[in-house]
């Protein structure tokens, strides 16, 4: 269970972050952390909901309140309740001049609405203006909003803007435009079809993070239409080895691997490019042998960049080579002993398996093991690679394995999919009828329900047909051992409905053919069938039919019919039955019984459901009777487009109808706001220019005007409160867009001014490619400087001037009250028994657990571990706490974990995340405890620390906060308080 | 293309929540309950992927925090399982040692983070010191 008690902690974050969260709303996610149950949950939140919506609505919210209140909206649609009421809070504050304000109501749009929602048309108007603005940042998070809310209706109302953004001088919005392209792309396609040149040109920004963001939608695009970019192999290609070597900025390493993300994606892109193009792949050859000799396979992320290799060689045209290559990679990953990678050896092995199918046999073992782990992924992931292996040999081993698994499972989505493979394997390979029979009885049985129907009626069909050879014998025994198999079967409880189908069908087809089974046993069965499963009509229509067509050949072949007690009380039954088809059927068999020999053989002939019927489908045996009808006078018939005067009311339809149904209504409406009261409109409603009167003429002339009149608002930047949309007319109908056609036209102009280079021919393209890397050379060697700046904003570099001073500031503190510490040790009555057992394992090095050994022996040892931190920090208040430190109670060991990591924390050097060496350790203890204990070998601090000091360090200092802030965490859940990275 | 993000803690409490699909609330309500009992009752050694109706889920935890990211059949699980990575890097380095705290009480600014890393369901900026520099900008 979660406590959250250590809710002090983050008061203290929240005053140094200077986000300003009230204690009202710290309190709030406090206790809903503490609530022991869901239900308890949902009632704190939903009272909570209540007062928000009183408070919400009230008049004059100061803005930091109204923020605060939209930020806990989105904690509540977070934790899975209902916030709609403030969704439109949220849009307002999108409208807010101040950027911190407008992103955290981008970010709570964003996060409330999927693009069909009613509210995105009241944004669309903000989008615009801030796409527009001069703070990049505006436009960053206007571009955020654009991907996630904009839908194919208001695409026209923000591509052109988009679209300009594409050469602006920020690569952050360069970026993101790209991204928002990208979106629009997979939203409708046809939007920005005429606009693909444009990630071309992209392609060869000077930034790296451009580039990249391009290969996305390119990545798309190529999926779809390969050979409109055979041309770009070259510069992929060139592009892929300039990152492999190197020759990107060093901040795009990661883990000591250049740019991972951007060599993974390029070489998806050269997958599909090469994919059975030879030339294509040979000049592939070259960079991907080498990315795949020199990549770090110790690295997860290298690993992920040598499956991608794997995946490209095993997609492009084969190189004897790198196939070997890549075998030796497969067998890396599959000898492996992590989970992962051998996940990833079974699906690339699945991939290579289709090129070289020699290699499974050297990993069959490992395969083995795969299929026997007790991990379900891994198991689900090798049935795939069976499934590609499976053979007419080895059809049985594996279907039958997979049956097993089948039948284990609980996951009714993953049955389905395992069920479909067997049945398609067991069409495909089957190396005998009796098994095909018996393997498809086992799939219907446990996943009969699951199945898709259109499996059954195969196998229907394929009892009828046979499997296709002209041997008579063959089908009729194959018939047979069904019948017998079913008669077997059926007398299991539960069996699927689609199953029972199946059998009725069969037992009646076949059920008597060959001579095995009387008619009265066969009947006597369905009549069971069709009584157990009173609740499935389609079940019992099937069984009726089934003892029809048992008593039709009966009688055809002379025998008399003498019906079984249960079956006559069985139609009597369902002759009164409410479902008018199973009356029909029951109606039918009463009615065949009663007929001759003859009658019945025509109507029911003996094993014809192979023969095909011949359906007219243009009904021509209607013609005289609709001729007389002509000539009596009716109205001949007219197909329903042809009709004249419906296409009016369609028409008018179609022209009236979208107002109401989309946003129209709604966007007249927000945008006169002023005139007054409905009564007004009635008077008013005489005039044709009101919009309410739902003629559509004037409709139209209304917004032929406002497009018009739109840019050159637009142009005055004028900030009025109104829907502006250019473009988005269009909805309406024929005089849209004249606006925004002259604004495209202008962007693309300025592209090719902007874009020097931008030409499309290949090798223009490389060159460029070339060139850009020159232009990159200079900036990496600025970069240091780069770096200092962006560290000194916030990340890296002010943590190494900062956080030294802090430290050092804490030792100084903790030494000089080191004294006092000691004496006070005692009382304070510290160290959990966890810790003992630590320190005795570590014999007795003098380090800062130290301090409070001499307490130990006498000690409760259920004391906070946390509560001594702060001793060590603030000693006067230690008499308090350690008093009610017996609430801690038993710690689990995490917190020793984090206690242990104390001595390390005044580590001062290096603000990298880079794990502190044991000597770091060494000289801060030496200089913490200098004062009272003349250390020797401090070297022996425990070994737990020396994980991530700085993290240790930091998790103190926080920690050191809260009791500032004068809250007791009893920190019950320790895990809280843990590092997510040590 | 990453479908969604979703922070769970070991006691299947949600911290983080991200779609990039349209799910309705209901639907993420189901989506959540269905994946936080797959997911944290998987066993420390297992694989980090995650089979998932047709999707992979590919998980990573972090002390208590679970982080899932849920992505297409053919994308490349390694490489997710190294974004997740990149991502709570990027957390450790702006909030300095992150812990489950840190995202409990400052959602939104692990919000602010996530926009910069992935947009439209895609990675977006690979490079740490970018990332690192806008938000800081910000």
């Amino acid at each position: 269970m979660e406590q959250l008690k250590t809710i002090g902690r983050e008061l203290a974050m929240g005053s140094q972050g200077g986000f300003g969260q009230s204690k009202e709303f710290l309190d709030l996610v406090k206790s809903i952390g503490e609530a022991r149950s869901k239900a308890e949950e949902d009632r704190i939140v939903l009272h909570e909901i209540e007062t928000l919506k009183r408070r919400i609505s009230e008049p004059d919210i100061p803005k930091r309140k109204m923020k605060e209140y939209i930020i806990r909206l989105v904690y509540f649609e977070m934790l899975g309740h209902d916030a709609s009421f403030g969704y439109i809070h949220a849009v307002k504050m999108t409208h807010d001049d101040t950027l911190l304000l407008k992103r955290t109501g981008y970010l709570a749009v964003t996060l409330f609405l999927n693009d069909d929602h009613d509210l995105i048309i009241l944004i669309v108007n903000t989008i615009q203006k801030d796409l527009r603005s001069d703070n990049y940042l505006v436009v960053c998070a206007a571009l955020n909003a654009v991907c996630r809310l904009i839908n194919e209706e208001t695409i026209p109302a923000v591509l052109p803007q988009v679209v300009d953004l594409l050469s602006h001088s920020k690569e952050a919005v360069r970026k993101k435009a790209i991204m928002a392209l990208h979106r629009f792309y997979q939203k409708s396609p046809s939007s920005v079809s005429h606009l693909v040149s444009n990630f071309r040109k992209r392609l060869c920004d000077n930034d790296p993070g451009v580039m990249g963001a391009t290969l996305c939608p390119l990545f798309d695009l190529i999926t779809i239409e390969v050979h409109s970019y055979k041309d770009l192999v070259v510069s992929f290609v060139s592009i892929l080895k300039q990152v492999a070597e190197r020759r990107l900025p060093k901040s795009y390493d990661y883990h000591q691997m250049p740019a991972p993300f951007i060599q993974i994606r390029l070489l998806k892109i050269l997958a599909l490019l090469g994919s059975g193009d030879k030339q294509a792949s040979e000049n592939m050859y070259t960079v991907v042998g080498d990315i795949l000799r020199k990549c770090d396979s110790s690295s997860n992320i290298g690993n992920a960049v040598l499956y991608e290799c794997v995946c490209c060689v095993s997609s492009i045209y084969p190189n004897p080579k790198l196939l070997e290559v890549a075998a030796d990679v497969i067998s890396r990953f599959l000898k492996s002993d992590s989970h992962n990678l051998k996940y990833m050896g079974i699906d690339s092995l699945g991939r290579l398996i289709k090129m070289s199918p020699e290699i499974a046999e050297q990993h069959q073992l490992a395969v083995i093991d795969c299929l026997e782990d007790p991990d379900d992924t891994l198991k689900r992931k090798t049935f795939e690679l069976l499934y590609k292996m499976t053979k007419s040999s080895n059809v049985e081993v594996i279907v039958d394995r997979m049956i097993d698994y089948m039948i284990s499972i609980n996951d009714n989505h993953y049955k389905t999919y395992i069920a479909s493979r067997c049945v398609e394997l067991a069409e495909q390979f089957a190396p005998s009828n009796h098994w095909f029979i018996l393997t498809m009885n086992k799939v219907f049985e446990h996943a009969g329900d699951l199945v898709n129907v259109k499996v059954a009626h195969n196998l229907m069909r394929l009892i009828a047909e046979g499997f296709g050879e002209d041997d008579d014998a063959a089908d009729s025994q194959l018939r047979s051992s069904a019948v017998e198999s079913y008669l077997h079967i059926i007398g299991e409880p539960k069996l699927p409905s689609v199953f029972l189908q199946v059998i009725c069908w069969v037992l009646g087809e076949y059920g008597t053919a060959d001579g095995k089974y009387s008619a009265s046993y066969i009947t006597g069965k369905l009549c069971d069938v069709a009584e157990a499963c009173s609740n499935d009509e389609t079940v019992k229509a099937y069984a009726v039919t089934a003892i029809m067509k048992i008593y039709a050949f009966e009688i055809a072949a002379g025998r008399k019919v003498d019906m079984l007690h249960e079956c006559q009380s069985l139609v009597e039954e369902l002759s009164a039955s409410h479902s008018t088809d199973l009356q029909q059927r029951a109606y039918e068999l009463q009615a065949v019984i009663c007929l001759d020999a003859h009658a019945v053989e025509n109507i029911i002939p003996s094993d014809a459901s192979c023969e095909d019927v011949e359906i007219d489908k243009n009904l021509s045996f209607l013609n005289s009777y609709v001729q007389q009808s002509l000539e009596n006078g009716a109205q001949p018939y007219i197909p329903e487009t042809g009709r004249s005067g419906m296409s009016d009311t369609i028409n008018f339809r179609s022209q009236d109808q979208p107002e109401a149904s989309m946003h129209g209504l709604r966007f007249e409406a927000y945008e006169l706001p002023k005139p007054p009261v409905p009564s007004r409109m009635h008077t008013a409603s005489l005039e044709p220019s009101t919009e309410l009167v739902p003629v559509s003429e004037p409709a139209y002339s209304r917004d032929t005007h406002q497009v018009a009149t739109v840019p050159s608002v637009s142009d005055a930047g004028s900030s009025e409160l109104k829907l502006r949309l250019d473009g988005v007319q269009k909805k309406w109908g024929r005089p849209a867009y004249s606006s925004s056609a002259p604004s495209t036209s202008s962007s693309t102009s300025q592209n090719t001014v902007n874009g020097v280079t931008q030409v499309d021919a290949a090798g223009s393209v490389i060159s460029k490619a070339h060139k850009t890397n020159d232009s990159r050379k200079p900036r990496v060697e600025i970069s240091p400087e780069k770096q200092k700046l962006a560290a000194s904003l916030f990340g890296g570099s002010s943590q190494t001037e900062k956080r030294p001073t802090t430290a050092s500031h804490k030792v100084t503190k903790a030494g000089s009250h080191a004294a006092g510490k000691k004496s006070q040790a005692p009382k304070s009555a510290v160290v959990s028994n966890q810790v003992t057992v630590e320190k005795t394992i570590h014999q007795p090095p003098p380090d800062l657990l130290d301090l409070g050994e001499p307490a130990v022996p006498s000690a409760t040892p259920s004391v906070d571990p946390f509560k001594q931190l702060e001793g060590l920090l603030d000693p006067t208040q230690v008499s308090s706490t350690a008093n009610h430190g017996a609430v801690g109670a038993t710690e689990s060991p995490d917190i020793i974990a984090l206690y242990g990591k104390t001595p390390a924390s005044g580590h001062s050097s290096s603000a990298a995340i880079s794990l502190p060496t044991n000597g770091d350790g060494v000289n801060f203890t030496a200089g913490l405890l200098d004062a009272t204990i003349s250390t020797t070998h401090a070297g022996t601090t425990l070994p737990t620390q020396s994980i991530k000091g700085l993290n240790a360090k930091d998790s103190l200092e926080k920690d050191a906060l809260v009791r500032q802030m004068g809250v007791t965490p009893s920190s019950q859940n320790p895990n809280l308080f843990r590092d997510l990275l040590s | 293309m990453i479908h969604f993000v979703l922070l769970i803690s070991r006691q299947g409490k949600v911290r983080l929540t991200k779609w990039y699909s349209p799910y309705s609330q209901k639907e993420r309500t189901k989506v959540i309950r269905e994946l936080s009992g797959v997911i944290l009752t998987r066993g420390p050694k297992l694989c980090n992927f995650v089979e998932w109706k047709g999707y992979k889920v590919v998980y990573k935890r972090y002390a208590s925090l679970y982080f899932c990211m849920c992505i297409d059949q053919e994308d490349n699980e390694l490489e997710v399982l190294e974004i997740i990575h990149h991502y709570v890097e990027i957390l450790d380095r702006y909030f300095g040692s992150v812990c489950e705290l840190d995202l409990i009480f400052n959602f939104h600014k692990a919000y602010y983070i996530l926009d910069e890393l992935l947009i439209a369901g895609e990675l977006q900026e690979p490079s740490k010191k970018t990332v690192a520099r806008l938000i800081s900008a910000q």
